[in-house]
């Protein structure tokens, strides 16, 4: 073989592996999160370990639509994944222990299914971080210690003709003393039925009519909060519910009318797709329904979730406190906090 | 006729006789075709961010059909990196001819496919899956990388560029549309061929390889099936080739009368008319059946793509074709007629063109920038968003072009009438009802 005919073969080789290697190299040196609607399988890898003090630098793209991710639990402002497109993103955790990340655009019908997890180790423990994560310290949701069970019926036996003002409220209770029902522990126990029914067998607002008693308990019910509180509540439920339950709360969010079109499977009961009545999420301005539920159930219900319809399992995603900021903001659908 | 023989000027001779700045040339577009085809396995599945999409159907596609066909004519055959392994292989050399015969099967291609109906054929299966493999990396990876092993297939069992010649789906209307091109290789004396020994130029010999395109360069008239790759210019003992600049579509003076070639000009037709259709124009409904392949209604968007092209389009064009005591054969007046379908169907398509390169031209800008999808940002245009460009040009540009492409294509049947001896009028009719037709579908 001639000298040049070598010299161009060695060169053209060079080039073809340069064309094949340069992309392959750099593609497995860096590894992607890709988020997909959850129908096509959501995020992957959907377990991500960490160590606690170490920062966790994610690289996020989606293949398909714009997604956003969060970590539950934490602090941390959600960031939009653009298709197409890498977003980085560093995280720190300070304690070991199994956070959920979730999507938090509704990408899709399934939107809510787009969740994985970040298990961090303990460096001290003898297990390797991800196999057993270390339990923190649990919090039992309240519906627990109290023994309620979230799934049987609920409804409140008596509902006020209009929607109880706790603006008109407030003037009455000037003259009467409600201090002992504002207090959490009555509050997160009582249902706002059960606060009516013990203020109409008080004998000192005997005088009150029905409507006045409720537009009472609107009143207690907003004094137990915050404006922020319920500012909290209402991103938190803008942001996680309205999807399905709607703006208004009204059970008819985008996603809910779309699944029922369709009879899609994601919110079909555990008594099967025929039973599409069950399909429509929880009303919330429904009186009936919320006067009769204590925000220790609401809570349960958003904590655990299920109760064979689609509902999602928020436990992992809100502290706490977010999700009675969101209990809190569920009562402004029956009552009316603002005029 | 007038010409300007460019293989005058001993630099660009020189230059094109050279094997290295051609095979320079194929390298760098064998790396960018691998680079297109990898990018497409392993970069984001996101359509208008992938390199291989953007660069193949954007910006591959724009410099084919508004630069190298109309200007070059088959320009592009010349630096496709396609058949470069398979040639490379039955060769046995990058370079020169070496002194052995390859070992390989070495068939002729077999008589009764000398023709360009399975390029028809293939183009058509593209273009009836073009809304899926348009918008998915994969699948453009996948058609990518079995168009390089189906043509080093057939390199080893055929002799020269089967693949190139007889079965590429872009190939075949690439070659009827470069006899518009104002670039020709010819023989310059065909006196001197005729005495010729050993015809080196499609032998082949010690300074180069017989035409790899099975092509007699002495009979060449039209550009169809010569490739530019100028194998016959290095291998001419009688310094008898010339690469000549000429008036735009000088082959179509002399029509083809050949059926697959009137089809594949129907079929080019046809798919400009659909795709403006389909992809531009505002029926969901339509494009949604073209996306779902293998649904009932894509079946049914399949049917009416087929009934466009083999019935709608070239029944009402038999009927120009029509002229009692003619006596040329019908099937000659229809295919000679069809000539005219060549400049319009290549304005359709440059009109076609226009409106999506310059709608999503700007995707380039992005992608080059990040072409593996890793988070680059090379050149800082990563993160530019879409932005549509010139906008307010497209509708003049593409009525220029379809109005061009009307007068173009009526002087190219009147013509091609007198060849058959029917009349012109019907002909330019049906040009000029085409043409409403696709005004109005792309304005």
């Amino acid at each position: 073989m001639k000298r040049r005919e070598l010299v161009t073969r060695v060169l053209i080789a060079v080039a073809v592996v340069f064309a094949v290697g340069t992309p392959l190299y750099f593609w497995l040196r860096t590894p992607l999160i890709h988020a997909k609607i959850a129908e096509n399988g959501g995020w992957s890898p959907d377990v991500l370990l960490a160590r606690p003090g170490e920062p966790l630098h994610l690289r996020l793209t989606s293949d398909d639509v714009v997604h956003s991710f969060a970590v539950g639990k934490t602090d941390m402002q959600s960031v939009d994944v653009l298709p197409g497109k890498v977003t980085d993103v560093t995280l720190t955790f300070d304690k070991p222990g199994t956070y959920t990340f979730y999507c938090t655009r509704w990408c899709g019908l399934n939107h809510w299914r787009m969740r994985g997890t970040i298990q961090v180790g303990d460096p001290a423990s003898t297990v390797a971080a991800g196999a057993a994560p270390t339990a923190g310290k649990v919090d039992v949701p309240l519906y627990v210690t109290l023994g309620l069970d979230i799934d049987s019926p609920h409804d409140s036996p008596l509902v006020p003709g209009v929607r109880p003002s706790a603006a008109d409220g407030e003037e009455l209770a000037a003259d009467s003393s409600v201090s002992k029902f504002i207090d959490p522990d009555f509050y997160r126990t009582h249902s706002p039925y059960q606060a009516w029914r013990e203020l109409r067998n008080t004998s000192s607002y005997s005088g009150l009519s029905d409507q006045q008693i409720w537009n009472l308990v609107a009143f207690i019910w907003r004094s137990n909060t915050t404006a922020e509180e319920l500012a909290s509540g209402r991103k938190r439920f803008a942001q996680n519910c309205a999807a399905c339950h709607g703006e208004n709360g009204a059970g008819h969010g985008v996603f809910a009318d779309q699944l029922t079109a369709a009879g899609q499977a994601s919110m079909k009961t555990m008594a099967g797709a025929k039973d599409m009545r069950r399909q429509t999420p929880a009303n919330f301005a429904d009186a009936k329904r919320m006067l009769g539920a204590s925000p220790a159930l609401l809570q349960g219900k958003i904590l655990r979730g299920g109760m064979g319809t689609g509902m999602p399992s928020w436990g992992p995603i809100f502290t706490q406190d977010q999700s009675w900021d969101l209990v809190a903001f569920l009562y402004s659908f029956p009552f009316l906090y603002q005029e | 006729m007038n010409r300007i023989e460019l293989t005058r000027n001993p630099l660009i001779k020189g230059a094109l006789k050279n094997r290295y700045p051609q095979l320079a040339l194929f390298v760098a577009m064998l790396v960018g075709y691998l680079f297109a085809i990898l990018a497409g396995l392993i970069s984001t599945p996101v359509g208008n961010q992938n390199f291989s999409i953007v660069f193949v159907w954007i910006a591959w596609w724009a410099i084919l059909i508004l630069v190298a066909v109309p200007f070059f004519g088959r320009g592009w055959c010349a630096v496709c990196p396609i058949p470069l392994p398979g040639e490379w292989l039955q060769r046995g050399a990058t370079l020169d001819p070496p002194h052995r015969k390859p070992g390989w099967a070495n068939l002729r291609w077999p008589k009764f496919l000398r023709n360009i109906w399975l390029q028809n054929i293939s183009f058509l299966l593209l273009a009836l899956f073009s809304t899926l493999v348009l918008t998915s990396p994969k699948l453009t990876s996948v058609i990518l990388a079995a168009m390089l092993f189906v043509a080093l297939g057939l390199s080893m069992l055929f002799e020269r560029r089967s693949f190139c010649r007889y079965l590429c789906p872009v190939g075949g209307f690439v070659g009827i549309y470069s006899q518009t091109a104002p670039i020709e290789l010819r023989v310059k004396d065909k006196r001197v061929c005729a005495t010729c020994e050993g015809k080196p130029c499609y032998n082949g010999s010690a300074s180069g390889y017989g035409c790899p395109w099975d092509v007699f360069p002495p009979g060449l008239s039209k550009n169809t099936e010569c490739g530019l790759c100028l194998e016959c210019l290095r291998t001419c003992p009688h310094d008898n080739i010339a690469v000549n600049l000429r008036p735009f579509s000088a082959d179509l003076a002399r029509p083809s009368a050949r059926l697959d070639e009137a089809f594949k000009a129907f079929i080019m037709l046809g798919s400009a008319m659909i795709y403006a259709g389909i992809l531009l124009g505002p029926w969901g409904a339509v494009k949604d059946a073209a996306y779902h392949v293998g649904t009932g209604t894509w079946y049914l968007y399949a049917g009416a793509f087929l009934a466009v092209i083999f019935v709608i389009l070239p029944v009402p064009f038999a009927f120009c074709a029509f002229g009692s005591g003619n006596r040329h054969p019908f099937k000659k007046r229809f295919s000679t007629l069809s000539t005219a379908l060549i400049p319009l169907g290549l304005s359709f398509w440059a009109a076609f063109s226009l409106s999506f390169v310059l709608s999503n031209g700007a995707y380039v800008l992005a992608s080059v920038s990040d072409p593996l999808g890793l988070g680059w940002n090379v050149f800082g245009t990563a993160n530019i968003a879409w932005f549509p460009v010139l906008t307010s040009l497209l509708a003049p540009a593409q009525t220029l072009a379809l109005v061009g492409g009307l007068v173009w294509s009526a002087h190219t049947a009147r013509n091609a009438a007198g060849e058959v001896h029917v009349s012109p009028i019907p002909a330019i009719l049906y040009c000029l009802a085409a043409t409403l037709v696709m005004l109005w579908l792309l304005l």
